[in-house]
């Protein structure tokens, strides 16, 4: 059998790169995290590009390398992953599901609206206290909660 | 107009490498685990700005170069970061006067630069600034609590003023080549700027009840290429590998 001749479509290819996850939060895909901006197919060519989250986000090469492996593996060669800083990526771009991903595992997503409170992802409790405005990643502060006393990650409000 | 704006990029893109280098040297001797995480975290940023102003820079220079070229093969008098951001990491306190200085003046810098008629400059400040604004809303924090707490923090935070503030003024110096980029809209009135910096700054240092030295001596030279001894030794550092192994990728 030849390979098949059926033309590419960009939605073909935009659901096989849901299935791609950020390498330092394994439970958000590239598309929830708002980091997935566009997908062009040109005559088998595919073209993705991506918004990196933070200017010195050290995660961006092994997104780029995970496009590149995963649509192989779709039998796609030719693919192309260009890095855009504008738009400016903001969490505005993280999707409810990838919002619910994030609380699920254990991470409180960033705050809608300025001035609520931040939420315990373990217990709900509101009554939480900021540790370090950093936590492991740039994309993530250090939180406890004062009700269970879980300490958790926030993704930090970037907008 | 090319040069000019190159050597803008290479100010701005120095500034922060050098700044990034110095506080990246905390990571393993931060005062606890959660400052020495999120001195790293600010380095981190700070190098992903000068990799965006470096590749920008070697976009627009006559000559060959990639960003990296940029930041690995030149030497000291190619450098044109003020000196302020090449003085050595000091104690934490001078560390993070040191740093709120340069945050305050990213801040103000970068706002005013998402007007700047050069669009890649304006994209990059309005990629930046997300950035710089957390890190001065951390290093004001800090200024606080340590100006207010001790004697012991209180003195240190003093003496770091007292140390740091003529090396302020030169973040804000220009020559004929940035009054050029200036008079055509591409970067902001730096003496405008200064003026808006020092206002945000004397209302803290008046919070934190340090006294703002009247005389010392007044740093210059970096937008030249002359530097203190200190840079030297950085670039030895930074560059070795580099150096030593040309073209070695990681």
């Amino acid at each position: 059998m030849t390979k098949t001749t059926t033309p590419l479509s960009e939605s073909q290819v935009k659901a096989w790169l849901g299935d791609v996850k950020d390498p330092e939060i394994p439970v958000i895909s590239i598309a929830d995290l708002g980091v997935l901006y566009d997908v062009t197919v040109d005559n088998n060519e595919v073209l993705v590009t991506i918004l990196p989250t933070y200017s010195g986000c050290p995660a961006m090469d092994t997104m780029q390398e995970d496009i590149v492996e995963h649509l192989k593996q779709q039998g796609v060669d030719q693919v192309r992953v260009v890095v855009k800083n504008t738009p400016a990526w903001t969490t505005d771009r993280i999707t409810k599901q990838g919002r619910r991903q994030l609380q699920a595992y254990g991470i409180a997503p960033p705050l809608e609206k300025s001035g609520q409170p931040i939420s315990c992802p373990q217990c709900g409790s509101t009554n939480t206290t900021c540790i370090s405005q950093f936590g492991s990643t740039a994309c993530k502060a250090l939180y406890r909660c004062e009700d269970c006393l879980e300490p958790f990650d926030y993704f930090k409000c970037h907008v | 107009m090319n040069k000019a704006i190159e050597h803008y990029l290479l100010r701005l893109a120095d500034t922060a490498l050098t700044q990034s280098q110095r506080i990246a040297e905390w990571c393993g001797h931060g005062p606890f685990l959660e400052e020495d995480i999120a001195l790293t975290n600010v380095a981190l940023d700070l190098l992903g700005h000068a990799k965006l102003l470096y590749e920008q820079a070697a976009e627009v220079s006559e000559q060959d170069v990639s960003a990296d070229d940029l930041a690995f093969l030149r030497d000291v008098d190619a450098f044109k970061n003020p000196i302020l951001t090449e003085l050595p990491r000091g104690d934490f306190a001078f560390t993070t006067l040191k740093q709120y200085f340069v945050d305050q003046f990213n801040v103000l810098l970068y706002q005013a630069l998402m007007d700047s008629q050069y669009q890649p400059l304006s994209d990059i400040a309005t990629k930046a600034l997300k950035e710089v604004r957390y890190h001065l809303t951390r290093s004001r924090d800090w200024c606080l609590r340590l100006s207010l707490s001790t004697d012991e923090a209180k003195q240190k935070m003093q003496a770091a003023l007292d140390d740091l503030y003529f090396y302020t003024p030169e973040l804000f110096e220009t020559d004929d080549q940035l009054n050029q980029l200036m008079a055509e809209s591409i970067i902001p009135d730096m003496s405008a700027l200064h003026n808006q910096w020092q206002q945000q700054v004397d209302e803290l240092l008046n919070k934190c009840q340090l006294k703002t030295p009247t005389s010392g001596w007044l740093a210059t030279g970096g937008l030249r290429g002359e530097h203190s001894e200190h840079l030297g030794y950085m670039l030895a550092d930074m560059q070795f590998l580099q150096r030593a192994y040309p073209g070695c990728e990681w």
